[in-house]
């Protein structure tokens, strides 16, 4: 009962200590860059891959599920925008990059804690938690919003890619459904939910591989924690985003 | 001067340390020696503030570390250097970027200064010409010099080495002791070796303080160390087959 208290309360005063002005700009600069590339750009191809062909497949199982001759066609492109725009890309991207980014975050700060690099940071008179932390925040709330919104693009374009192939809906057709009813208040929502997403699985990766204890089984043990508690907190937090930014 | 006043530290019931109070002077390489488990580095890492202690105090040259605040506390580390067990290097940069890692975080040189600081650090610690080597390629014994060169490049009044000779073929064993022991008379640091190597006892320890089950047993020095009539201390001095026969 209390552990869940107190591993919230353990957050909390880390992230007093990440959210410090860095004590020295330059090498925040060049941190935060590094990072820019290792979680942003390094992940450009796994999210194009699976954006792609997910898009591809709303589009195949909308246009199949679609035998009323009331229903336009044009209704694939329509549900293909809506549900990469409001859920795919923003949630389940998101969820991926859980997966990639995240275990990446706590693994090497975990493997930093157990071979005592964050204590030679420590002895340094260096203040870790920022040091190591803050770039990587600052990064993935930076750069993810980029790659959802490539990831919105490349759903779309796979939805037409699909359609085009199977000819199953003409590209007329498609184009038309996209453009329907169109609010771009979807894409402030999307992006919204995607910051804070960014920010949970960054601050909560970090805090686990920081507090890793022990040695590399404990390394593995933290890497894996910070995944399914990110994803936890991105599924809970989503449904409260959804509510407030929709309701 | 460092000094640990009536320390005590506990993890959950475990009484660790029990009130430790010692001296370890300018100038001298001062030894904290005892068995593994002993509270070695509980006591070095409680002496550095990596563990806050739950009494007593430890003052650097009469300044209270205990009650400071992160902000004094900053200023007193930027007068130590550490070489850990582990050594500790930053696996992402090199040679170079490592020792000049602090240089970069606390001070506003030029980099060809910098540069030469670092040149003459690892000069100093017989790595010249290594700067572009990444940590993975380096020997057991290559990287305590790295850390080495990383401890000293900004000066330090306090040096504290976590078992600097572990895993350490004995010739290299005995370079790291002598390059500390060098350092620490060249620059009148107050170094701090925790160890159970002892050779390294026997090689430099000015002052020597013997800690047995979380309490200092003995203290002296190596000249002392061979002769004492304490039993818990001789089991250790005398541990090995080697030592054994040697008494012998």
């Amino acid at each position: 009962m209390l552990r869940p208290i107190s591993t919230i309360g353990s957050y909390v005063l880390l992230m007093r200590r990440v959210f410090t002005r860095p004590q020295k700009g330059r090498l925040f600069w060049q941190a935060l860059l590094f990072e820019i590339d290792q979680l942003g750009v390094d992940s450009v191809g796994i999210v194009a891959f699976i954006s792609t062909f997910m898009g591809a497949v709303v589009a195949i199982q909308t246009a199949y599920n679609i035998d009323n001759p009331f229903i336009p066609m044009s209704m694939v492109g329509w549900t293909t925008r809506q549900s990469i725009i409001l859920e795919f890309s923003p949630t389940v991207i998101s969820l991926i990059l859980a997966g990639k980014v995240g275990s990446r975050i706590a693994s090497q700060i975990g493997t930093m804690r157990v071979t005592e690099q964050i204590d030679a940071l420590e002895i340094m008179g260096v203040n870790s938690a920022n040091y190591l932390i803050l770039p990587k925040v600052v990064a993935s709330v930076l750069i993810n919003p980029v790659l959802i919104v490539f990831s919105m693009w490349l759903g779309i374009i796979g939805g037409w890619g699909a359609m085009l192939f199977s000819k199953l809906v003409s590209t007329h057709d498609y184009i038309h459904g996209i453009q329907i009813d169109f609010q771009a208040y979807i894409i402030f929502y999307a992006l919204t939910k995607t910051i804070f997403f960014a920010f949970i699985i960054s601050t909560v990766s970090g805090y686990f591989g920081y507090q890793t204890q022990g040695g590399a089984l404990e390394v593995g043990q933290a890497s894996t924690k910070a995944v399914v508690v990110s994803s936890i907190v991105v599924i809970l937090f989503n449904l409260v985003l959804t509510q407030l930014l929709l309701g | 001067m460092i000094e640990a006043g009536h320390i005590d530290k506990y993890f959950g019931e475990n009484h660790v340390l029990r009130d430790v109070s010692c001296k370890f002077y300018p100038g001298k390489t001062n030894l904290i020696i005892g068995q593994s488990g002993s509270g070695k580095t509980v006591l070095m890492k409680c002496l550095v503030g990596l563990y806050e202690v739950d009494s007593g105090q430890v003052s650097y040259d009469g300044r209270n570390f205990s009650v400071m605040n992160i902000g004094q506390r900053k200023e007193i580390r930027q007068e130590l250097g550490m070489l850990f067990q582990g050594a500790a290097l930053f696996d992402s940069m090199n040679v170079e970027e490592n020792v000049m890692f602090p240089l970069n975080m606390f001070t506003r040189k030029p980099m060809d200064e910098k540069l030469e600081r670092v040149n003459f650090v690892l000069k100093r610690v017989n790595l010249e010409n290594r700067n572009k080597l990444m940590t993975s390629e380096l020997s057991g014994g290559m990287k305590k010099r790295v850390a080495i060169a990383r401890a000293i490049v900004m000066n330090p009044k306090y040096l504290f080495c976590d078992e600097p000779n572990s895993g350490l073929d004995p010739i290299t064993s005995n370079l790291i002791d002598l390059l500390i022991q060098e350092l620490t008379y060249e620059y009148g640091i107050t170094t701090i070796v925790n160890t159970h190597d002892m050779n390294s006892v026997l090689s430099i320890g000015d002052s020597i303080e013997f800690i047995y089950q979380g309490q200092i047993w003995w203290s002296g020095n190596k000249e002392e160390i061979l002769h004492m009539g304490n039993k818990e201390l001789n089991d250790f001095v005398f541990g090995t087959e080697l030592t054994k026969r040697l008494r012998k």
